[in-house]
Order: structure tokens, then sequence, then C-alpha cells
């Protein structure tokens, strides 16, 4: 991928010259007086906010923090409310909604991701104008899509409305104002914003195999459909949990798709843990259950992420 | 370039079996270039016409008067909150808020890859993993502490302004966005520049070292010149993700005038006031849209290479 050019290298000769101490240790020390700034960065904003947040959640923080430390009351208060009351609690609802939500959202983009590319590698002709199509909706803000998509699946003004013009009068598709199927339309739109995208990652996967091993399998007398049951998908696995990687890290971080495309469902039945923290926090003034959620949030990324990117920096030592 | 090819030795009747494979798989292919490009197309129709043609007429069908107005009504007047003079400023926001924020980003993120791959000191993977797990964090974890700081920066910032008649930009929404964007950016800008250094010969980098060339030297007479792709990749995956921010956006400016434009956009839409106008609405989505679309169609091989940079490690 990387080309290096020749680089024509002036040097002028006064660098050539022995160092003096002083400057020689601050020369050696550059390199990290260069990456200080984004480490500190880094540790400051991102773990020092953490702590920050996990210190809050810790307390009774209203509308303002407050420091005193009160035990886990706000954990034990998003436990506490229940699928009893009616409607469920907005915390019930949200992890019942990350669950459907995460669940059908990863499933649906790899295997129609996966599916596609299958299809998009059989020598298609029109292949270099397909694939943008698929593709594009990566490009777009989750608002957009929301906005798009609200459009498309308003009963009054598009999918439905457009089947009865047509005559197919008793169709009948309400999902985003029905409080138990708003999360569906969801899914629909967040699988049509990134499937495109794991077609190109399974895409780029299926290039990537040695033409060998299929055209030996296929000597052998293997059907097209064993062919990638038994040989091509297995190859495919490194691909499979990065997409996964990348499909669970979306999920757990969607919060302006359902803000967009619902403005939170029929009395927040589309919410998503994101959404409950930013209402908590923001607008219902319960600083500290907020932030508990934030750290579930956390917490939930930590266990798929850490392990990831151990792996991923661990086997390759230098 | 592999595909499956098919064994010569078929039974009767295979180039019949062929022919209805073929005919199934650009279906299907076709069938789902559809499903992809429907939202858009729709937006797109439903941005040129008029309200009552909307309200009257099918969805999918093309506007029968073609009329820009509804994209200058958008553009120069509509009503974001109450302020009623179209989503231009908040365009203009975005766009000082998304130039500073991706450059400074990006020349951190080349600087700190060159330091990780070509100055190795002891730790420096541990200090890469650290910066690499921050790509990963829910922002909601941070979100609040980074409320609590911009809100006592602001507070100096008046105080300077009170007393010294300048505040250096401290409170200012726009400032504090960029600063955002970069803190919560350097990861991926880092990990780009990384991974492509680390496959940069550092044969090259040792040489011009015995020469005596100095770390900044050696930066810009060596690394940069030879680091156009990734350059282009990172900007434009910078550009693409901070443009379509919202989380920070709504949240640190999400009143006022210094809002970008996803959070009008979305204040446009679900306004409560007044009969909706969806072409507006669907002209406002078409703009906001617009120049990411621009960059997705100019690039989109650099804007794939650096999704699936950002995906699959090196």
């Amino acid at each position: 991928m990387s080309t290096v050019a020749t680089t024509q290298i002036k040097l002028t000769p006064e660098h050539a010259r022995p160092r003096t101490s002083v400057r020689g240790r601050l020369q050696d020390a550059l390199p990290k007086i260069v990456l200080a700034p984004s480490f500190a960065i880094t540790v400051v904003f991102v773990y020092g906010f953490i702590l920050w947040t996990i210190y809050l959640s810790f307390t009774n923080s209203k509308t303002f923090p407050s420091y005193a430390i009160t035990g886990a009351r706000a954990y034990q208060r998003l436990w506490n409310w229940t699928f009893d009351t009616d409607p469920p609690s907005s915390w019930y609802t949200s992890i019942t909604n990350m669950g459907i939500f995460g669940f059908l959202y990863i499933l649906i983009c790899l295997a129609l991701g996966l599916f596609l590319a299958i299809l998009l590698d059989q020598k298609i002709r029109g292949e270099g104008v397909l694939r943008p199509i698929y593709l594009y909706p990566m490009a777009l803000s989750f608002i957009v899509t929301g906005v798009a998509w609200k459009w498309f699946l308003d009963p009054g003004l598009g999918l439905e409305q457009t089947l009865h013009q047509w005559g197919w009068t008793s169709f009948h598709f309400d999902w985003i104002k029905n409080k138990d199927f708003v999360i569906y339309t969801v899914v629909i739109a967040g699988v049509w914003q990134a499937s495109g995208f794991i077609m190109a990652m399974f895409l780029a996967g299926l290039r990537g195999i040695d033409g060998e091993i299929m055209k030996a399998a296929q000597i052998d007398g293997a059907t097209t459909f064993q062919l990638y049951r038994r040989i091509v998908i297995p190859l495919l696995r490194p691909i499979f949990l990065s997409a996964f990687i990348v499909l669970a890290h979306l999920a757990i971080k969607s919060y302006d798709l359902v803000v967009a495309l619902t403005s939170g469902g029929p009395g927040g039945s589309a919410w998503l843990p994101s959404n409950f923290m930013y209402e908590y926090t923001f607008k219902r003034n319960e600083m500290a259950v907020g932030s508990a959620s934030a750290v579930i949030m956390l917490m939930t990324i930590v266990a798929i992420i850490v392990p990831y990117l151990y792996s991923e920096l661990r086997e390759k030592p230098r | 370039m592999s595909a499956v090819t098919t064994p010569a030795r078929q039974a009767s009747g295979g180039m019949n079996v062929k022919l209805v494979n073929r005919i199934v798989i650009y279906g299907l292919l076709a069938l789902f270039a559809l499903f992809y490009l429907m939202p858009l197309f729709v937006m797109l129709v439903t941005s040129f016409k008029t309200m009552d043609e909307i309200q009257n007429g099918n969805m999918l069908s093309l506007p029968k008067a073609p009329t820009f107005d509804p994209w200058l009504k958008a553009w120069g007047e509509t009503c974001v909150g109450l302020t009623c003079a179209g989503i231009k400023g908040y365009f203009w926001n975005s766009i000082k808020m998304v130039v500073p924020a991706v450059l400074i980003s990006t020349m951190l993120g080349a600087l700190n890859g060159y330091v990780l791959t070509k100055w190795r000191f002891r730790g420096a993977t541990l200090v890469f993993g650290l910066m690499l797990f921050a790509c990963f964090i829910p922002f909601q974890s941070v979100l609040l502490p980074m409320a609590t700081i911009l809100g006592s920066v602001g507070r100096f910032g008046v105080t300077l302004q009170n007393s010294i008649g300048t505040s250096f930009g401290l409170g200012n929404s726009t400032v504090n966005l960029v600063f955002v964007h970069v803190v919560y950016g350097i990861g991926f800008t880092t990990l780009f520049f990384r991974n492509y250094y680390e496959a940069f010969p550092t044969e090259l980098v040792k040489a011009a070292q015995v020469d005596g060339a100095s770390f900044f030297q050696i930066f810009r007479r060596i690394m940069l010149p030879n680091s156009m792709p990734i350059f282009v990749v990172t900007v434009i995956y910078q550009f693409t993700n901070i443009w379509n921010d919202f989380l920070f956006a709504s949240a640190y400016a999400g009143t006022g005038d210094a809002m970008p434009m996803t959070v009008a956009l979305n204040n446009v839409v679900n306004t409560s006031t007044g009969v909706v106008e969806y072409n507006v609405n669907m002209a406002a989505a078409m703009i906001a849209a617009l120049p990411t679309l621009l960059v997705y169609v100019l690039a989109g091989r650099y804007f794939v290479r650096g999704l699936m940079a950002g995906a699959v490690k090196g």
C-alpha cells in the first residue's frame, strides 16, 4: 500500500558535529516531549474523566455535582426500577432495547454484509457502480439518516401511504409510532447505514483469499455452497471479529439515531442507555443516576474491547 | 482479484443453470441497490416539491414542477428554535469547528505516530494502548466532567473579558468543540499514522540520524513527503466524524448561535411550532449531508480505507 519514494536527504553540515551534553540530552528526550502533550491529554481527559464519572456515580449529585460519597444508591435506584411499573422504568426499557437493537443490528449487518460481499465477488459487471451505492450511507450523519427514515417510515407520508395509493389499502406499517415496535425501526435505519461498510470489509477479506485454495477445492468437486461454507467463511474469521467489534462499539454508542429518528419514541420507548444517560444527566437533573448508567455502558465496552486490544497489541511483540 | 470460477466439467444443461444463477445474482444486487438508494432518492425529490404536491402526491414520484424554493428557504429563512435566519449560520459554525479540529488532530497524530514507530522507547506499546483504548470509550463516560470543566473555563473567560477586555476564546462554544474533538480524535489519528509509519523503512531514518539530521528534520524531510496517502485518509476520516458528530455538539453547544449543523438540523426537523414543511426539512437534511457526501464521491477510495484502518489494526 505504501510506496516509498526515494528521498533526497539534504543535510547541512552543522548538524553533523557532535552534540554538547545538555543539547544531546534534550535531543534524546525530544520524542517523548513531543508525545507528552497528547498522552497527558488522554490521561486527564479520558482516564481522569472516567474516574470522575465513576466518583460522581457514588454521590447523590442532582443538578450540580456534589462530592460527598453516599454509596451505591444510584446503582440501586437503577436496578430497583423494574418492569412492574407501567410503563416499565426507563432504565429497563433502555437495556432491553439495547439487547434487541444490539443483537439484531449486529446479526443482520454481518449476515447482509457477508451476503452482499459474496454476491459482489462473482465477477459482477458494474461492481464499481454498485459498491459505492451500498457504502454511501456510512458517509451520512446519524441525524440525516434519522431524518430520511423518519419520513420514509411515517405512516401518513411514507411507505404506508405510498402503498395505499398504489391500491394495497390493507397495508399497515406504523412501527415508528408504536411503543412496542419503535426500536425495530432503529434497527432498520442502523442496518441501512452500516451494512454497506461491513460488506466492504468482507469483500476486502474475500479478495485476500488465495485463489489456489479455491481452485483446489473445486477440483476436489466441492459445490459453490460447500466451498463457501467449508473454506471461505472459516477463512474470514478475523474479519468477523473486526466487524463484530466495530458494530458492537457503534451499537453501544448509538444515540443520535434514536434522537433523530424517533425523538425517543412514544414515552421514551426507543431509548438506548446512551439516551437514558443524556436525559437523566442533562434534562432530569439526576446526575448521579446518569453517571451510574454511563459507568455501566463503559464497563460493557471494556468487557468487549479490552481482550480484543490486548490480543491485537500482544500478538506482534517487537 | 480471485472469484469463484465455475468448474469446466458441468452437467448438461449447465449453461442454463449458469444463466439463471446470473439473473438471480444481478436481480438481488439491483434490489439491494434500490434499498440503499431509496431514502436518499425520497429525500432528494421531496426537497424539490411544493407542500401541495407532498400532501397530495406520491412519495416516490418525481416533482411535477421542480422548485428550488425549499433549498433557499432552508438555507436562509427557516426557523431554528426561535431564530428564523435559515441554517446558513450553522453551516459556517460547522466549518469553523471542523477545519481547525481536523488540522490540529491530524498534525498531532502524525507526530505521535512518528515517535511511536521511529523513536521507540520503553513503554511505548503501553502508551499507544492507552491512547488506542480512548478511541473506543462511550463518550457518555466523559461527557459530564467535560461539561463541568468547560463551564468553569467559560466563567474564567467571562472574568477575563470583564477585567482585561478579552477572553482569549475561553468559553467560546466553537473553541470548546474544537478542543473536545481534538482531545477525543487524537487516538484515531495516532492509530492511523502509527500503522502507516510502522511499514515505513526505519533504515532511512537511521541513515539520516547517522548523518546528523535532527528529530524534526527527519520528520519534515523524510516522513512528511511520504505521508500523503495517510494524510488524505486521516483528514477525510476526521472530517466525516467531526462534521457528523451530534453528542458533543448538543451537550456543549446545544443552544445559541454556535450550534453546529447537526444540532440545527435536528431542531429544524423537530420544531413543533407552525406547519411542518417537509420539503424544507429535506432540503436542510440534504445541505447537512452534502459536504460528507461530496468527500465520499470525490475520494471514496480513501474514505473506505480510513474506515478500514479504524476497524482493522495493521
